[in-house]
């Protein structure tokens, strides 16, 4: 097994060392000839592929970390604490890479601190800014603990669990501020923003479509590091979630399908048009298919089901801020594809994301030790002490 | 002087095309972009004639009463002065664009391939007009077409032209409600969407739509934190009780009848 496994590692680590390789020297390129030396990014577009996936993308993605802490420490529902870390790993590291993402994005990224002293609370930027400050350091807080373990700092250890509590109710209203005023940004561009998309709404929508993107996140991923990292699936626990992921699915697509009537622009989903292609892709791959995958008891219930199930809703998401932030505003700006440059940085962030997870998943105690992989009854037990 | 706020009152039937206007305003920001290339408003192009058939619009910030961009802008490096110029503090800005992707009437730009990037914009001549003079634009206008003065005398003025020759004008002062009103207000010949203005615009501000979101946050905090506080509070004494009451209770086990 070993020497099978060895060369896949090689891959793996030549791709990373590829990718970050690729990604600095283009941020060189960007640092010492401006944003236009290495982005299609121009007056009449001014958002790319930066902001709609490095920051919507990211920022949705890691929802998993505020969803399953509320799960775990406010419902108390203990049996979802195995993946507590996970989740919380993955949204702090997912949080650090929207600020690196932010440091390459912002034309002077040395101001990104402003915010916090020269104030406009009508801007809907300004609130994120702060929520966005805040959660990633609750998100780091929260991560310490593993890291005071790990040290055997006993004393650091007490005190974060004392505060725990109040870190997860701050850590879901920020989330939920911030998740959702994502959506607000595009409040300000009716004009702009194709119908499809532009909806006074588009807070709530944000909102619930990060939930449901945290949680297939949590299982994607738990699929992904116990294939990696050679550990069993918490099978039990991954069923409830995708159990939990096929509801706020159904609430979803109720909500934008109601939104979609109540505005009247239900037909333009129909149309032959650039945009109602997108929107199928975005509402039936993402959203629809993946709830029906869901509903058949038979697929809700094998991992690789939940698995391909979550992949779509993952997918979907990501399509939808695409679809906001990209081709919801083509029409009235102008057709934009991201530049190499961009896509090479979107892709050396993608590859710290896994390179960090891989090391800490390895040095530190993120995953509960390993006998867990006995059946779901000791489960229980072990989590007692 | 009257602190009253300042507007222009651009008018198109007037406008022969000449473009003194763009060259004025070339020289009053020392920018060095050659007149004939100018085809869009750019880092170094502030405003600029385009062309319509035989009608000339000049492009140039509005200047709105409740503008988009100071209300997005999350460091307040955009401001609306009280004299009526929308200025930029370069110092404070993060670089964000915001503004340019909110803005109505796609006005701000961008240096793009600058090193220590701004926003570039018409500043009404907020340095000059603070000097006693009329933005350099204003004054080199050989037709009036731009003129210059506080916006209830252009207002009053704007509609004394459309009563006096109702034929010669599309009967609208474009800027006078549009996103809450502006500084910068046009008369036109022909109806303003054949002029390729941004329409329909709403009477609004639309820094009213974020702000309906926004207003929103103290709720989330409030009635938020504490219905999760409720919850946590609740669960917790649910699995207290169910330890108390021994493991079979939280199974259900007891509907058996075997309570211990």
């Amino acid at each position: 097994m070993n020497g099978i496994k060895k060369p896949r590692f090689g891959f793996w680590s030549a791709v990373f060392w590829i990718l970050v390789g690729f990604g600095v020297a283009t941020g060189i390129m960007r640092f010492t000839r401006g944003l236009g030396s290495v982005t299609n990014l121009s007056d009449t577009f001014p958002w790319g592929l930066w902001i709609g996936f490095d920051i919507l993308c990211g920022v949705g993605l890691a929802a998993g970390g505020f969803t399953i802490t509320a799960v775990v420490y406010l419902f108390h529902l203990e049996r979802f604490r195995p993946i507590v870390r996970p989740a919380i790993l993955t949204a702090f590291l997912g949080y650090l890479l929207v600020v690196v993402g932010l440091l390459f994005d912002l034309g002077r990224p040395w101001n990104i601190w402003h915010p916090l002293i020269m104030w406009n609370p009508h801007s809907v930027m300004f609130e994120i800014a702060w929520c966005v400050t805040l959660y990633t350091t609750v998100l780091a807080l929260e991560f310490s603990g593993m890291v005071f373990e790990k040290l055997g700092w006993t004393r650091a250890v007490n005190i974060q669990h004392a505060v725990t509590i109040p870190l997860v109710i701050l850590g879901v209203i920020l989330s939920t501020l911030h998740q959702s005023s994502l959506g607000a940004l595009y409040l300000i561009v009716p004009g702009k923003l194709h119908p499809l998309w532009y909806t006074e709404r588009l807070p709530v929508i944000f909102w619930l479509s990060a939930v449901c993107a945290g949680l297939a996140m949590v299982i994607v991923e738990s699929r992904l590091s116990a294939r990696a990292l050679g550990r069993h699936l918490e099978v039990p626990i991954i069923r409830t979630l995708g159990r939990a992921l096929m509801g706020v699915l159904g609430v979803l697509a109720v909500f934008r399908l109601r939104d979609l009537a109540a505005r009247g622009v239900m037909g333009l989903a129909f149309h032959p048009s650039y945009e109602a292609a997108l929107f199928q892709v975005e509402f039936l791959l993402g959203i629809v298919l993946p709830f029906v995958i869901l509903l058949v008891p038979r697929m809700r219930r094998s991992p690789k089901g939940l698995y391909v199930a979550s992949l779509f809703t993952v997918l979907g998401f990501i399509a939808n801020r695409l679809n906001v932030s990209i081709t919801g505003l083509e029409a009235s700006q102008r057709h934009y594809i991201p530049a190499v440059g961009e896509v090479l940085v979107t892709a050396m962030l993608v590859a710290l994301g896994f390179g960090a997870f891989k090391l800490a998943a390895k040095y530190l105690p993120v995953y509960p030790p390993l006998p867990n992989v006995a059946p779901p009854g000791t489960v229980t037990q072990l989590r007692s002490k | 002087m009257s602190t009253q706020p300042k507007s222009m009152l651009i008018d198109i039937t007037r406008c022969v095309g000449c473009g003194a206007c763009t060259e004025a305003c070339l020289q009053a920001h020392n920018l060095s972009t050659n007149v004939d290339d100018i085809k869009e408003l750019s880092a170094g192009a502030l405003t600029y004639v385009s062309e319509h058939g035989d009608l000339y619009v000049r492009k140039l910030c509005m200047h709105c009463l409740e503008p988009t961009c100071t209300s997005v802008c999350p460091v307040a490096a955009l401001k609306k002065t009280p004299e009526g110029p929308v200025v930029y503090e370069a110092s404070r800005c993060i670089g964000c664009r915001y503004c340019m992707q909110a803005c109505p009437f796609d006005v701000p730009r961008y240096e793009w391939d600058k090193v220590v990037p701004g926003v570039a914009k018409c500043d009404f001549c907020a340095t000059r007009q603070a000097q006693g003079l009329m933005p350099a634009c204003a004054e080199a206008c050989p037709e009036a077409a731009t003129v210059f003065g506080t916006r209830e005398e252009l207002l009053a003025e704007a509609h004394r032209r459309l009563e006096a020759d109702p034929d010669s004008y599309y009967p609208h002062v474009f800027g006078e409600h549009e996103v809450g009103g502006t500084s910068m207000l046009f008369l036109s010949p022909v109806s303003f969407d054949q002029l390729a203005f941004p329409l329909p615009l709403p009477s609004e501000a639309l820094g009213k739509r974020t702000w309906a979101s926004l207003s929103h946050v103290p709720d989330v905090v409030t009635i938020g934190g504490a219905m999760l506080l409720a919850i946590w509070w609740i669960t917790r004494r649910r699995a207290e009780v169910a330890r108390v009451e021994g493991p079979g209770a939280s199974n259900g086990d007891h509907t058996g009848g075997g309570h211990a």
